[in-house]
C-alpha cells in the first residue's frame, strides 16, 4: 500500500484557467458547428470544463479530488444558473424603468392628465393598503405563533399549523375574491375600498407571520425559558420578557419579509381596491391605486401616447422592485444591529 | 419566620400518621444557626413516582432535604436523579405529559396541593442548570436583577443596586464585574457565567436552591469556586445538588443520596440517603458502595 502522504496537487490558477480554456474551446466549437448563442456557449463551456477537469485532476490528483472538483463546479454552475433570471430581471426592469421615472411620476397623480401625470397615487395606496395589511396581519400572526410554540401542541395546535400550511398554498386571486365577497355582503355589491384590499392581503400575510415568526420563536433555547420559570416568573412574563426580545431581530426580520412577499400583489387588489387616477389615502372610502395595478392597467390600457405608457408601467415596476429591496435591507440591518447570540 | 414554624406546627398536627422521620423534625425545630437568623425550610418527599407519559422515571422515593445543609443526589445516568431534582420545584411539569405522584412538601405544605400555583413554588425553590444560561439579551445587571424584573412589582432603583450587589457579592462575583455591570452577560466566561446564574438565583431571596450539576460545564478551578460558594451559601438556604463527581459530592456535601436504575427500561430508585461521610465509608448497601467506589454494579 501507498503510504505517502504527498499527492500531485493541480496548480492555483486551474479552476479558472480550465474554464476560460473550455469557454474558448466551447465557442470554437460552436463557431464551427454556425450555431453560436450565448445560452449555448454557457451550457457548453460548463460541460467541457466539467469534462476537463475531471480527467485532469483525477490524472494527477486521484479519483477523489477529481470528484470533489467535478461536485464543486456542478454546484457553482448551478448557481450561476439561479442567479441569471434574477440579474437579468433586475437589470431589464431597471433599463426599461429609468427612463419613466422622474419627480413628477413620484409626486403627481394621473388625474387631469391626458395620458401623462404620475404614479404618486398608486405609490400612496401601495404604502397605505400593505401598511394596514401589516396592521392587521402582524398581531394576528405573531400571537398565533406565541400560541403555536409556547401553548399549542395539542390537537387545536394542530389543526392550526395544519391549517396555516394550506393557508399558504391559497392563489392570490382567491383571497381578493374572499374579501369580496365579505364586504359585497355587508355593504353591497360594487364596493371598492383599500381596506378591502388590505383584508386580501391579510390573508395571503398571516400564514408567511405565523410560520417565520414560528420558526423564530422555536430557535429561542428552551434552558432560558426554564431558566426564567425557576425564578418564579409566570408564563406570560416570560414569553413578554425573555422569549420575545430573544427571538427579537428574527421576528422583525420575518415581519419584513412577509410585508415585502404581499407588496407587489396584482390580482386581490385588482378585484378589490379597483383602479383610479386620485390620489386617496383613505383606506375607508373609494377606490385606492397601487404600484401593481398601475404597471398592469398602464400596460394593458395604454393611453394616446402608448410609449410614455409603457414607459410608466416599467418605472411602477422599478419603484416597486425598489421598495423590495429596501424592505430586504432594512431588515437585514436590524437583523446584524439586535441579534443575539444563541446557543 | 415565626409564622412559617406556625403553618409547620399546625400541618404536623393535621397529618399526625405522616409524621416525619424524627431525624428531620429535630433539625428543622432547631433553627439552624444561620448568619441571618433565618431558617431555611424542609423539604420532605414521600412515596414519589415520577412519569414521561407512560415511562415510569423514578419510582417511590421518601427523603428528606435537610434545611441548612447540602444534599448531594448521585447515581448513574438516567437514573432519575436530576428528574427527582426537577420535581422538587415543580419544573418536572413543564415537559409534556410528565407527571408526578406522591406527596413533596415544603415544611409540611404540599407544594403540589390543587390550590398552590408553581410560579410561587418556583419563588421559593429557585434552581440553578448544568449549564450556565444567562439571557442573552441582558446585561449583567439586568440578569441578576431579572428575578425582581420579571416579578412585577416595581422595585426602587437604589434598592435593586443594593440586592445585585449583594447577590453578586453572595456568588464571589462582585469584584470581577463590578465594572462592566452594563456588559452582557454572554460576555463572562464559563465559570463567571455560571456565578452569574447562582447571583441571579440567589436575588430572588429563594428558601431552597436546587442545582443540576452546576459544574459539569466548568474547569476545576471554576468547579472549586462553585463549590467554596455551595459551602457558603448553605448557611442561607437548603442545598439540593445534582452531580455526577464523586469528588465534589463527597467534599461538598452533608447528606448524599444515591439513586440507582437496576436495569434500562425500569424505574430508577433512591437505594440509599445518609450522612455524606457514612455514604462514602460504610454504607448499608452493595450497590452504594460499588457505585461509590467506583465498581459499578
Amino acid at each position: 500500500m501507498n503510504t505517502t502522504l504527498e499527492t500531485g496537487v493541480l496548480p492555483d490558477w486551474s479552476a479558472y484557467g480550465v474554464v476560460a480554456a473550455s469557454a474558448a474551446l466551447a465557442a470554437a466549437l460552436l463557431l464551427a458547428a454556425g450555431a453560436f448563442s450565448v445560452a449555448l456557449l454557457l451550457v457548453a463551456t460548463v460541460f467541457v470544463a466539467a469534462i476537463v477537469t475531471y480527467t485532469w485532476s483525477r490524472r494527477i490528483e486521484g479519483p477523489r479530488r477529481a470528484k470533489d472538483r467535478l461536485v464543486t463546479l456542478t454546484i457553482v454552475a448551478a448557481f450561476g444558473l439561479a442567479l441569471i433570471p434574477l440579474l437579468s430581471l433586475v437589470f431589464e426592469v431597471a433599463k426599461r424603468g429609468i427612463p419613466g421615472l422622474s419627480l413628477e411620476f413620484l409626486t403627481e397623480s394621473a388625474r387631469g392628465h391626458i395620458g401623462g401625470g404620475g404614479a404618486a397615487h398608486a405609490l400612496v395606496g401601495t404604502l397605505v393598503i400593505t401598511g394596514v395589511a401589516a396592521l392587521i396581519s402582524i398581531p394576528i400572526g405573531l400571537m398565533a405563533a406565541i400560541y403555536l410554540t409556547e401553548y399549542g401542541g395539542g390537537r387545536l395546535g394542530r389543526g392550526l399549523t395544519f391549517f396555516v400550511d394550506v393557508m399558504t398554498g391559497i392563489p392570490s386571486i382567491v383571497a381578493g375574491l374572499f374579501a369580496y365577497a365579505l364586504f359585497a355582503l355587508i355593504f353591497g355589491p360594487g364596493i371598492r375600498l383599500g381596506v378591502m384590499g388590505s383584508v386580501a392581503l391579510s390573508v395571503l400575510m398571516i400564514p408567511i407571520v405565523i410560520r417565520t415568526s414560528e420558526e423564530v420563536l422555536k430557535i429561542v433555547p428552551n434552558h432560558l425559558r426554564e431558566a426564567s420559570y425557576a425564578l418564579g416568573t409566570p408564563k406570560w412574563r416570560t414569553i413578554v420578557k425573555v422569549v420575545l426580545p430573544t427571538a427579537f431581530a428574527g421576528l422583525i426580520t420575518g415581519m419584513m419579509i412577509a410585508v415585502a412577499r404581499i407588496i407587489g400583489e396584482t390580482a386581490p387588489l385588482l378585484v378589490t381596491t379597483g383602479v383610479v387616477d386620485s390620489i386617496n389615502s383613505n383606506p375607508f372610502s373609494g377606490r385606492m391605486q397601487n404600484l401593481a395595478v398601475y404597471a398592469y392597467s398602464e400596460y394593458r390600457t395604454p393611453g394616446v401616447f402608448k410609449q410614455a405608457s409603457y414607459d410608466r408601467a416599467w418605472a411602477a415596476a422599478l419603484t416597486l422592485i425598489v421598495i423590495v429591496m429596501v424592505l430586504n435591507l432594512v431588515a437585514r440591518l436590524i437583523y446584524r444591529r439586535y441579534r443575539t447570540e444563541i446557543r | 419566620m415565626g409564622a412559617a414554624g406556625a403553618t409547620r406546627a399546625e400541618t404536623d398536627v393535621g397529618d399526625a400518621e405522616m409524621k416525619p422521620p424524627t431525624t428531620s423534625t429535630q433539625s428543622t425545630s432547631k433553627p439552624a444557626a444561620d448568619v441571618d437568623g433565618r431558617p431555611a425550610k424542609t423539604i420532605e418527599a414521600r412515596g414519589v413516582d415520577l412519569f414521561y407519559g407512560d415511562f415510569h422515571a423514578v419510582e417511590d422515593v421518601t427523603m428528606t432535604v435537610e434545611p441548612n445543609k447540602v444534599t448531594a443526589l448521585i447515581g448513574s445516568s438516567g437514573c432519575g436523579k436530576t428528574t427527582f431534582l426537577r420535581s422538587l420545584n415543580r419544573m418536572h411539569e413543564l415537559t409534556a405529559s410528565a407527571r408526578v405522584e406522591g406527596e413533596i412538601t415544603l415544611d409540611g405544605q404540599d407544594i403540589y396541593g390543587s390550590k398552590v400555583d408553581p410560579v410561587q413554588v418556583r419563588r421559593l425553590i429557585g434552581m440553578v442548570f448544568q449549564s450556565p444560561n444567562p439571557f442573552p439579551t441582558m446585561s449583567i445587571y439586568d440578569n441578576v436583577a431579572a428575578g425582581l424584573n420579571l416579578n412585577a412589582g416595581r422595585v426602587k432603583k437604589s434598592e435593586k443596586d443594593a440586592i445585585v450587589e449583594r447577590s453578586l457579592r453572595g456568588a464571589h462575583l462582585w469584584n470581577e464585574v463590578k465594572d462592566r455591570l452594563d456588559k452582557p452577560g454572554s460576555s463572562l466566561s464559563g465559570g463567571q457565567q455560571q456565578r452569574l446564574c447562582i447571583a441571579r438565583a440567589i436575588a430572588v431571596e429563594p428558601e431552597v436552591l436546587l442545582m443540576d450539576e452546576p459544574c459539569s460545564a466548568l474547569d476545576p478551578v471554576a468547579t472549586l469556586a462553585i463549590e467554596d460558594l455551595i459551602g457558603e451559601l448553605k448557611n442561607k438556604f437548603t442545598i439540593a445538588i445534582v452531580t455526577h463527581n464523586m469528588q465534589q459530592a463527597s467534599r461538598a456535601s452533608d447528606i448524599t443520596a444515591f439513586f440507582n436504575l437496576e436495569e434500562t427500561g425500569k424505574p430508577g430508585r433512591l437505594v440509599e440517603v445518609g450522612p455524606t461521610e457514612k455514604i462514602f465509608t460504610s454504607p448499608s448497601q452493595q450497590a452504594t458502595e460499588d457505585y461509590v467506589s467506583g465498581r459499578f454494579g
